[in-house]
């Protein structure tokens, strides 16, 4: 009786050794499945990218079929439209973000827009191109790399409110005291004292929202749509990479498939480095 | 002297009163405008879409009909193709994140976790385009080459279930499509997981550990128990994401109008359909059908990720900032 006691509990004991084991392992293996499908991704980009680099990315225009050519229009017209939806969206998102930190910290509508701007966080961004369509496409009569950087500012204004309103919570209020007991109007204190100590977190945001905007398609479709030529012209369609990528690599020709890996390879190396130069910059600011 | 000192402060003072007020407006108006953006993409997608809601009606929403020549539109087959590939997404997602996040927790040494979650996270960087040019020219072939005909020859002689897995081995499909959100939604799931771990007291799982249990007993009943909740929210982070997503989905499903009970043939989910056609929509009532279909993403979303930040908020009280 004794024995077989000692061998119900021993036997009890090498199941749950068994499980733990199994399940330890299979983590291990989910670990690396995840990481396998990155490898094989990147790996891919780079070489079929690498093959496709030429010089003249960079300085011819988009082709038709059949020609050599480049994203040189591509690549103006995702700067273009990249900056200008910084310039739109990160100021406007700084303040609202200072609202939210500084003015309504607490209060219930406070809670709500905090609550409103997560869930544009993660809205979908064809959604938002649909909404810019609508506003800025179809009221005007055309397309318009106007409209276009309208809708990337939807995607960049709720991650910089974000990062502006986490960061600005972060200053210890007694900065803030100090400054307002020295006779500072409130608005000073925020803009003078708070916003330069929490300026390497907003820059750090803006950063990863300008990363985020640099690789969006969806919501460049059918507000800039797209530009076989070189334009400045705001209010005319523009050309952007994502969306000659999407043209070239949707397209039968083996030339187009080179230049739409090529771009590929430039907007992913673009986009990663800047996230990871994003990231060590206020690393590097933190520990100072 | 000190009357003139005097003037200069109450200016002073004034000047600022009158500054705090613009300011506040200021900041106060930006606030609103966030809130304005979210409502009012509700408010001009319903209005966007009104003809089609009237001119079909409930009907809209089970048709799978979508005949540009005759102006009949249906937002069934899209509707399916989307929960289609998003439920097929989560379940490889939610397992595999699980499983990630337990590694970087309480498995792996902590050298190893920094660079390994740090590349995980790169994953969720990659820009979506570049997701479905893989998955279009890598991907789609390996599937018809090696996976899509095993599934065919073991699956798809099966009573009853067999019919979702059989059909030629295209490549494209609902499958691929889910296979793919599933790789994009693993690393935002994964980092909520792995942070809601962490805030799993520490006593706890020592005290958990000092009774003898082994580590898998620790993650599944104290940790996950613990953070249930937040759990569930990151999870439907996820869903929404998978839900919405565009161009992989775009390029890897092969944009079918046709109703089939093949996991295997190609098919349309709602983004991907307005990505496809929207600019070449030739009539108003097209148009309008096309962001009913948006609006109709948008409310599924909405749903979804207000669900996910409610079961979150009390991860951020408890996180308190950043």
């Amino acid at each position: 009786m004794n024995t077989s006691a000692l061998s119900v509990s021993e036997r009890l004991y090498r199941r749950r050794r068994f499980r733990n084991a199994l399940a330890l392992i299979l983590s291990g293996l989910a670990t690396a499945f995840g990481l396998f499908w990155l490898i094989w991704i990147l790996w891919t980009t780079l070489v079929n990218g690498i093959g496709a680099l030429h010089p003249h990315l960079f300085t011819r225009m988009t082709p038709p079929p059949g020609e050599a050519g480049g994203l040189a229009n591509a690549l103006f017209g995702s700067f273009i439209m990249s900056a200008l939806a910084i310039a739109i969206g990160a100021p406007i998102g700084v303040l609202a973000g200072t609202w939210l930190a500084e003015y309504a910290r607490r209060t219930r509508l406070g809670e709500a827009v905090r609550f409103l701007n997560d869930i544009l966080l993660s809205a979908p961004s064809i959604v938002l191109g649909l909404f810019v369509y609508a506003i800025a496409v179809k009221p005007a009569g055309h397309f318009s790399a106007f409209a276009g950087a309208l809708a990337l500012a939807l995607i960049v204004l709720p991650i910089v409110v974000r990062t502006c309103d986490e960061m600005l919570q972060l200053v210890p209020n007694a900065m803030r005291e100090a400054a307002l007991s020295l006779g500072l109007p409130q608005w000073k204190v925020t803009v003078r004292v708070l916003w330069r100590s929490a300026r390497p977190g907003i820059v750090t945001g803006i950063l990863l929202a300008l990363a985020r905007i640099s690789g969006e398609t969806a919501p460049l479709l059918f507000t800039a749509l797209n530009n076989q030529y070189w334009t400045a012209n705001p209010v005319a369609p523009m050309a952007s990479v994502p969306v000659a990528i999407f043209q070239f690599a949707m397209s039968p020709y083996d030339d187009w498939h080179a230049l739409a890996w090529a771009g590929a390879l430039v907007i992913t190396a673009f986009v990663l480095l800047l996230s990871l130069a994003a990231r060590w910059y206020l690393h590097r600011t933190r520990i100072k | 002297m000190t009357a003139a000192t005097a003037i200069l402060t109450s200016d002073r003072r004034r000047d600022g009163a009158a500054g705090d007020r613009a300011f506040r407006l200021l900041v106060g108006g930006c606030a609103l405008l966030v809130a304005l953006a979210l409502l009012g993409t509700a408010l001009i997608m319903a209005w966007g879409g009104r003809e089609a809601f009237t001119a079909f009606g409930w009907k809209f929403l089970v048709s799978t009909d979508w005949d540009a020549v005759n102006h009949r539109f249906g937002a069934l087959v899209p509707i399916i193709g989307t929960v289609t590939t998003a439920f097929i997404a989560m379940l490889l997602a939610v397992p595999v994140s699980f499983g990630i996040a337990l590694f970087l927790t309480e498995v792996a040494p902590p050298w190893l976790r920094t660079p390994v979650a740090s590349a995980v996270e790169l994953l969720a960087g990659i820009p979506s385009i570049i997701y479905g040019m893989w998955g279009l020219f890598v991907f789609v072939p390996f599937m018809a080459a090696h996976v899509d005909p095993w599934i065919d020859a073991h699956l798809g002689g099966l009573p009853l279930i067999g019919r979702f897995f059989s059909g030629p081995p295209l490549g494209l499909g609902m499958l691929t499509a889910g296979v793919v959100l599933a790789i994009m939604v693993i690393p935002f799931v994964t980092s909520v997981m792995r942070e809601v771990f962490l805030t799993v007291p520490t006593q706890l799982k020592e005290s958990a550990y000092a009774l003898g249990a082994t580590t898998w007993e620790v993650a599944w009943q104290i940790a996950l128990p613990y953070t249930r909740q937040a759990v569930i929210g990151g999870i439907f982070l996820g869903l929404g994401r998978a839900l919405g997503e565009t161009m992989a989905v775009t390029f890897v499903l092969g944009n079918a109008h046709e109703l089939t009970a093949s996991l295997l043939m190609p098919g349309n989910s709602i983004a991907a359909t307005i990505a496809n056609e929207f600019t070449e929509a030739d009539s108003e009532l097209y148009r309008s059908s096309l962001i009913a279909l948006g609006f109709l993403l948008f409310v599924v979303t909405f749903i979804v990720l207000i669900a996910a930040r409610l079961m979150l908020r009390r991860l951020e009280r408890r996180r308190g900032l950043a």
